[in-house]
């Protein structure tokens, strides 16, 4: 099920488009940005807005890296993997959050407080190694600096 | 020296609001050619300008819009799509613009709309731009309030609607075709060429897709004539360029630059050379999918033809570089991981042959590579090379591969002859 705020507005942005399905990925975020992930009863709420098979819905749920079809920690973190922060060592603010969390990519810490995502290039090159969280970018990343971002999640 | 794109961004603050924007001169060309021109005057400025696309195909953006079906007889509505999808590893260029001056953006859509009669636009923007796609929206509020969007714009009879779609992460979404899929809700896949999109794009009708940067120089080309765009370059291809350098730098960033300036001129002045302790060893001219330059190519000038001529791709002209302190390894193991999460798995090739390389390079790093691995990259390269693949993502991902076997042979032999990697 899904509520009357969200289907608002998902109303809304269907009229931006030629047919109601186009409006799917944008439909799936909303409900994540109210519940955190998309269950498999949203989606299937979703769906049946769009006009859709679930399954049809699915295939493309489950092609983007930013829809989340199981739950995540309340603060989702990406680290950007790519090229230019592999030549800043991404990989020891990896091993610093895994000496101090305990998680790895892809895994979420036992309270719940945070996902690790790996993420493709940022955008934030001039700034490696860079992250989100959440909505935020940071950049020019040490073990410490990310302490003290970390700090601030709770 | 003009930075015609560039002008209005001021590093730290926020971009100008739409009374900034139009005091600096912003809107005059909406206003010269929704008013003063035909679609097609438009359209032939863009043509004699040498304007080639800045998404990293470098396709000229008039021979593009040329092959849109024009007139009453076309089919209805046409889109612009703007590809704000920057997801190229070692890329920020696009971040800037949307970032810095989204109202530059916004009219740039509107005259290149305008020069395609196209009713509809949607700015495709990444899902990690949030910042950029929370300027742009509030810019299009501004346009619209001010009479630049919606109906009948300025008294011309010309309508146009501007929508901001806002992805969910997957570089795939960057391919033209898999951009169209991706707005049309589908599950995003290259489609087969032809038809092509202009003619045959968004649910089925004639669509233009321009990169970001393309789209921000139409108003400047409108404004200032072809000569004058033309005399901004070093080049036969017209124009600045927003180079960028990322990497062992002293000082990583973005800077626009006549087209045709020299990597060496780049790295060395703009880019303050290498960090104390570090030397430069090779350099992707424009992105994860561009072929490595050695040392002695540092000269190359960095327009279209002379970076081919130099055995690689201008691409995005955001440059990688690569230290002496980095194993060559390491990091095209780092970028054909990517490559090989990114494929669509739509076709065979690119979704078994990129996990293939990934995991032969992987072994090489880690000291378990053996003889014949390097043969069986080659072989991968011819493989995944163009023309067996549906898109240009497997070809693109073997550019900096071939490179590397080339250029960084020594260090790929000594990683299988001392089972070990060096640079650890």
């Amino acid at each position: 099920m899904i509520t009357d705020e969200e289907k608002k507005e998902i109303r809304e942005l269907m009229s931006h488009y030629a047919t109601a399905r186009a409006a799917g990925p944008e439909a799936l975020k909303i409900v994540q940005n109210h519940r955190g992930w998309v269950s498999a009863e949203s989606l299937k709420a979703v769906a049946e807005m769009l006009d859709m098979s679930c399954e049809e819905l699915d295939s493309v749920a489950t092609f983007y890296n930013m829809i989340f079809r199981k739950p995540v920690g309340r603060h989702v973190m990406l680290i950007c993997d790519s090229i230019s922060c592999y030549i800043a060592r991404y990989d020891m603010l990896l091993d610093h959050l895994n000496r101090t969390h305990g998680i790895r990519m892809g895994e979420t810490t036992p309270d719940g407080r945070f996902t690790l995502l790996p993420a493709a290039c940022l955008g934030a090159c001039d700034h490696a190694p860079a992250m989100m969280i959440d909505e935020t970018l940071y950049g020019d990343l040490t073990p410490e600096k990310m302490d003290n971002i970390l700090g601030k999640y709770q | 020296m003009e930075t015609p794109i560039t002008k209005n961004i001021r590093a730290g603050n926020g971009p100008p609001d739409l009374k900034s924007y139009e005091w600096a001169g912003g809107y005059r060309a909406v206003r010269k050619a929704l008013t003063g021109m035909t679609p097609q005057a438009v359209q032939d400025a863009v043509t004699a300008s040498n304007l080639k696309g800045r998404g990293g195909a470098g396709f000229p953006t008039g021979k593009k819009w040329a092959f849109v079906p024009m007139g009453a007889e076309a089919r209805r509505p046409k889109y612009l799509v703007v590809n704000a999808d920057e997801m190229e590893p070692g890329t920020f260029k696009d971040r800037l613009l949307l970032e810095g001056d989204p109202h530059q953006l916004i009219e740039g859509a509107i005259v290149s709309a305008y020069a395609l009669e196209a009713e509809i636009a949607y700015i495709f923007v990444r899902w990690e731009y949030r910042e950029a796609a929370r300027r742009v929206a509030r810019a299009i509020v501004e346009a619209r309030g001010a009479g630049y969007l919606g109906s009948n714009i300025l008294g011309s009879g010309y309508n146009l609607e501007i929508y901001l779609h806002v992805s969910a992460g997957r570089y795939i979404c960057g391919e033209e075709n898999g951009l169209l899929d991706a707005l049309e809700g589908k599950r995003p896949i290259p489609r087969s060429k032809p038809p092509f999109p202009q003619t045959c794009g968004l649910w089925g009708r004639p669509t233009v897709v321009n990169n970001v940067e393309t789209i921000c120089n139409i108003p400047h080309i409108v404004n200032n004539g072809a000569d004058w765009f033309k005399s901004l370059s070093r080049s036969e291809d017209g124009g600045t360029k927003l180079y960028g350098a990322s990497g062992r730098v002293k000082r990583p960033g973005l800077w626009e630059l006549p087209m045709g300036t020299s990597l060496r001129e780049i790295i060395e002045e703009h880019a303050g050379g290498m960090r104390e302790g570090f030397s430069f060893r090779a350099a992707q001219p424009g992105g994860a999918s561009t072929e490595f330059l050695p040392k002695e190519q540092i000269d190359v000038k960095m327009d279209f033809d002379s970076v081919q001529k130099a055995g690689s791709r201008l691409g995005t002209g955001t440059i990688i570089v690569l230290d002496d302190r980095t194993c060559p390894v390491g990091a095209v193991h780092n970028l054909e991981m990517f490559f090989a999460r990114e494929s669509c798995g739509w076709c065979t090739p690119c979704r078994e042959g990129l996990p293939w390389v990934r995991e032969i390079l992987w072994s090489i790093e880690e000291g378990r590579g053996e003889a014949g691995d390097l043969e069986r990259l080659e072989t991968q390269c011819w493989q995944l090379a163009p023309g067996h693949t549906f898109c240009a993502l497997a070809p693109g991902a073997v550019e900096p591969l071939q490179s590397a076997l080339k250029i960084f042979r020594e260090d790929f032999d000594r990683h299988i002859r001392e089972k070990r990697c060096p640079w650890k």
